[in-house]
């Protein structure tokens, strides 16, 4: 059973929530107790952008269980407007024509079944603007 | 005034042509296009739901409401394809939009018009005082079963609607809903696929409640059909929606913006609502709409709108109807079309 740590997540997943270090700015995506850059444990909650680019991606041929269906597919790194890099899969796109450098924006999608008769977990996705 | 003050809508990107199903099943394309006016439609991607479509519109309902999320003080969705049995579809949006906890939710069901009624309570509860805002969804990813004519029809997408007291993009004049038992089409508990009663879902099913809300509605407002720039009727399939026009007295030209249908196919719960969006994406100040949704089962909710001088500033906050359907589309074979919509039996 995943639901309690799939509800934990859900401010990161579905809202794109990071937590801003109030003493240096530092930006951290899944929020963070502790700031890595200046030690703080001062941060105020923000709502990252949906619009990024493809700093770099990686065709997935042969998946796990979980994701075989769906192959080919897309996982990059994609850099949003706040310079916060976050690994994501780029729906709905010919995978043989993707390139780094594309703008991309954040949408909501399913990202797994919990079996069959499991929770559906939901999360963010990237497709091509 | 009590109306529309942000709309969104969503439509999958991926398509099926009707021509590719038709062959598949060895009957005549030529025959179906001219007999549905039906040319394609959508598909929902395999990580999309009736919940992922419904975020996607809210979020663009929001953006063009320009309001506060945690203003919003319910959230309905109408579909007939929720993803869970038992689990509110719209507990999962308004966490992704950010919306409550203190917010009143529910799934709705009544065939395709689930999300007229989601529409029709959301305005209701602005209109009482009892809250500032609300927001009804009519969504769907509806299945029909291979080889039937539905397959041709059944497709993905959907449309939100806040409605307020400020800044009313919309406002809505009169609403009028019509009701019988009448068991043209229904699908039993367990089922994976609709059943309908051939021919019997036209005249004494789709016709007759159509009529009878439309009427009803113009009777209330007195007003007659040339009053309106724009009409909306359920679309089922394309022939249906023109056809109800006609007898009404509309005319083409009147039902043009909204009848999308030929390329969209038919989106259940989100029909006549991506029609009233397709509207609203163009439509001017002054303008007046008239909407009836049709559900089996079966039913009918009626809407007549005025475009307000609002309109035409929120019109380009978000992603228009018709943009998403005549562009970036991904066509699919029938076995890619079969996977996505589980058509097929694996081992899990």
């Amino acid at each position: 059973m995943i639901t309690a740590r799939y509800h934990r997540e859900i401010p990161q997943r579905y809202r794109l929530e990071a937590g801003k270090c109030k003493k240096c700015g530092f930006i951290a995506f899944p929020h963070r107790l502790v700031c890595p850059k200046c030690k703080s444990q001062d941060f105020e909650t923000i709502r990252l952008s949906d619009e990024g680019k493809i700093l770099t991606f990686t065709i997935v041929r042969v998946a796990s269980d979980k994701f075989s269906k769906q192959t080919p597919f897309a996982v990059g790194i994609v850099e949003l407007k706040e310079g916060v890099k976050l690994t994501t899969q780029i729906a709905d796109v010919d995978v043989d024509k993707l390139e780094i450098g594309q703008k991309v924006k954040i949408v909501f999608r399913k990202i797994q079944e919990d079996g069959k008769a499991g929770i559906l977990c939901y999360g963010y996705k990237a497709v091509l603007i | 005034m009590v109306g529309i003050v942000g709309y969104g809508s969503y439509l999958p990107r991926y398509r099926i042509k009707a021509e590719v199903i038709a062959k598949q099943w060895g009957s005549d394309p030529a025959a179906i296009i001219r007999g549905l006016q039906l040319n394609e439609k959508t598909v929902p991607g395999q990580d999309e739901d009736t919940i992922t479509i419904s975020v996607a519109a809210a979020r663009d309902a929001v953006k063009r409401a320009n309001i506060n999320p945690q203003d919003i003080g319910a959230v309905y969705i109408g579909s007939e394809s929720h993803p869970y049995a038992v689990k509110p579809s719209g507990a999962t949006l308004i966490d992704a939009l950010g919306i409550g906890p203190d917010v009143h939710v529910a799934s709705y069901e009544f065939a395709c018009k689930a999300g007229s009624e989601a529409m029709y309570v959301a305005y209701s509860l602005v209109k009482s005082g009892e809250m500032k805002y609300a927001m009804g969804i009519g969504a769907d990813t509806s299945q029909g079963a291979p080889g039937d004519a539905l397959e041709y029809s059944a497709s993905a997408g959907g449309a939100a609607f806040i409605m307020g007291k400020e800044k009313v993009a919309a406002e809505i004049l009169f609403t009028h809903s019509y009701t019988s038992d009448t068991p043209d089409f229904w699908r039993r508990e367990g089922e994976f696929y609709p059943r309908h009663a051939g021919r019997f879902t036209g005249d004494p099913a789709y016709f007759k409640h159509i009529m009878g809300a439309a009427n009803a509605m113009l009777e209330k407002s007195k007003m007659s059909p040339k009053d309106f720039k724009y009409a909306v009727f359920h679309m089922p399939n394309g022939k249906f929606p023109q056809e109800v026009g006609k007898r009404l007295g509309f005319t083409k030209e009147q039902l043009e913006v909204g009848w999308i249908v030929p390329w969209m196919g038919n989106t259940y719960s989100g029909s006549s609502p991506t029609g009233l969006a397709a509207i609203l994406d163009v439509a001017k100040p002054g303008d007046s709409i008239f909407m009836v949704s049709f559900g089996s089962g079966a039913g009918s909710d009626g809407f007549i709108f005025r475009a307000t001088d609002e309109l035409p500033k929120i019109q380009n906050l978000g992603v228009k109807l018709r943009d998403m359907l005549l562009n970036n589309q991904i066509y699919l074979n029938y076995g890619e079309y079969a996977k996505f919509r589980h058509k097929i039996k694996i081992n899990e």
